[in-house]
């Protein structure tokens, strides 16, 4: 594998259109290609918004608000009949997530801080069941690789989708999301921002770091993980959801990237590989804090009527999270591919 | 800004101290931190010493899916 890290500036070139996985994403994508209309789209809405067709559609139709596709106008972002197809799938996750993760049992700030303790038990390097606890006890470097290929669909885009609640927040609770959004960004340094430090990773393990490089091998389960973000992010409705997700992951993440260091090094992949969640093990330690105490807390003194979208937000990204955890460690504990298809071999 | 630092004692965990710091340790070495905010270690317990790692947490033996990171 390849070890040396090139000094990169980050690359400016939009991502290819990714192939179509149904009708509903061969009608869009082919409006985005052909600069038409998607004809026939909203009839193409598929039952299982939680599959590929859906999920791949509704990746496609965010991207437009991101970095857009090459070749593609940046003014369909705003076309409204994308945006009408957009929203069809949006109402069909929402009530779908809304079931898999109810929360008719918070009444109020009172339940989100049982939420948040619950989010901060971490079970033991032996116990865990998770992904970086499977990397650490038994991981290989092809599936720490696959790993990297499945979430470069967030971080290559990290805390993007997070930016959009920025405006909907005030006050302290906004002073404090944009302090934890400044050092995500790099505090002021290019070479910091965790976007760029994930590429770096990615180059160290041999991986395209190219922004969306990896989308036709990306699975329904990993996009759904992004697209749930881009929804919170992009409702003010759903703006307490949006902080909650934001808190499970900055909550969940130093103990999770702590493990990920100690796999990289028993896997024998190198410090440059392990930078990346090093970064984040100090980071996540301090966002943790200013989550919990800077941003939830002033939030719901000011709404508490937010208190159980907070908690959604929670539940809804840990069901996604799990999904994809068992999509993982299912394919890994049968020697198979976790993605669509498996890395092309590296160089 | 005012020039006054600010430092607030989680009492669960770490001190958060405002703005970039140099801090010496117990055996004189310096390490600094660039962080609009930095968590310092109260517990010991850090495998980053002085710097919190969240080591300070519970732990418990049970299922728990278990991060990336963000
Ligand atoms: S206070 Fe957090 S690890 Fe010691
Ligand atoms: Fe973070
Ligand atoms: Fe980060």
């Amino acid at each position: 594998m390849t070890l040396t890290r090139q000094a990169p500036a980050p690359s400016t070139t939009e991502p290819a259109l990714p192939a179509p996985r149904g009708p509903l994403s061969a009608a869009v994508l082919d409006a985005l290609r052909t600069g038409g209309r998607p004809g026939g789209a909203l009839d193409a809405v598929p039952d299982d918004v939680y599959g590929e067709d859906a999920q791949l559609t509704l990746y496609c139709l965010y991207e437009l608000h991101y970095r857009g596709f090459a070749g593609v106008d940046p003014e369909r972002e705003w076309d409204p009949e994308l945006l009408t197809v957009r929203r069809d799938l949006e109402r069909a996750f929402l009530a779908r997530l809304r079931e898999d993760a109810p929360v008719d049992d918070v009444r109020g700030p009172a339940d989100v801080d049982a939420e948040m303790a619950g989010l901060l038990t971490e079970p033991t390097d032996a116990d865990g069941t998770g992904v970086s606890h499977h990397l650490l006890r038994d991981g290989e470097p092809w599936q720490f690789r696959e790993y990297l290929a499945h979430r470069s669909m967030y971080h290559l885009k990290e805390a993007d989708p997070q930016a959009w609640v920025i405006p909907r927040l005030h006050g302290a609770a906004k002073a404090a999301l944009v302090t934890v959004e400044h050092d995500e960004y790099g505090s002021g340094d290019p070479e910091r921002v965790h976007a760029r430090l994930f590429a770096a990773m990615m180059r160290a393990a041999g991986l395209d770091d190219g922004y969306g490089a990896y989308l036709d091998l990306a699975p329904a389960e990993t996009l759904a993980e992004v697209t749930l973000m881009s929804m919170f992010g992009l409702h003010r409705a759903l703006r307490g959801a949006l902080v909650g997700q934001f808190a499970a992951v900055e909550l969940t993440s130093s103990p999770g990237s702590d493990r990920l260091v100690r796999a990289i090094a028993r896997m024998g992949l190198g410090p440059e590989v392990a930078e990346f969640y090093a970064e984040h093990v100090e980071a996540d330690a301090v966002h943790e804090q200013l989550v919990r105490r800077g941003v939830i807390r002033p939030l719901l003194a000011a709404e508490p009527e937010l208190a159980a979208d907070v908690v959604f937000g929670v539940r809804a990204s840990s069901f996604l999270a799990e999904r994809l955890e068992r999509r993982l460690l299912g394919a890994w504990g049968a020697r198979a591919t976790s993605l669509r298809e498996p890395l092309p071999p590296i160089g | 800004m005012s020039g006054r630092n600010r430092v607030e004692i989680t009492g669960e965990g770490p001190v958060l101290v405002n703005g970039p710091v140099d801090v010496t340790g117990p055996d004189g070495e310096v390490v600094r931190s660039e962080r609009s905010v930095t968590a310092l270690c109260t517990c010991r317990r850090s495998r980053r010493f002085p710097f919190c790692d969240t080591s300070h947490r519970d732990r418990e033996r049970r299922a728990h899916r278990g991060g990336g990171s963000r």
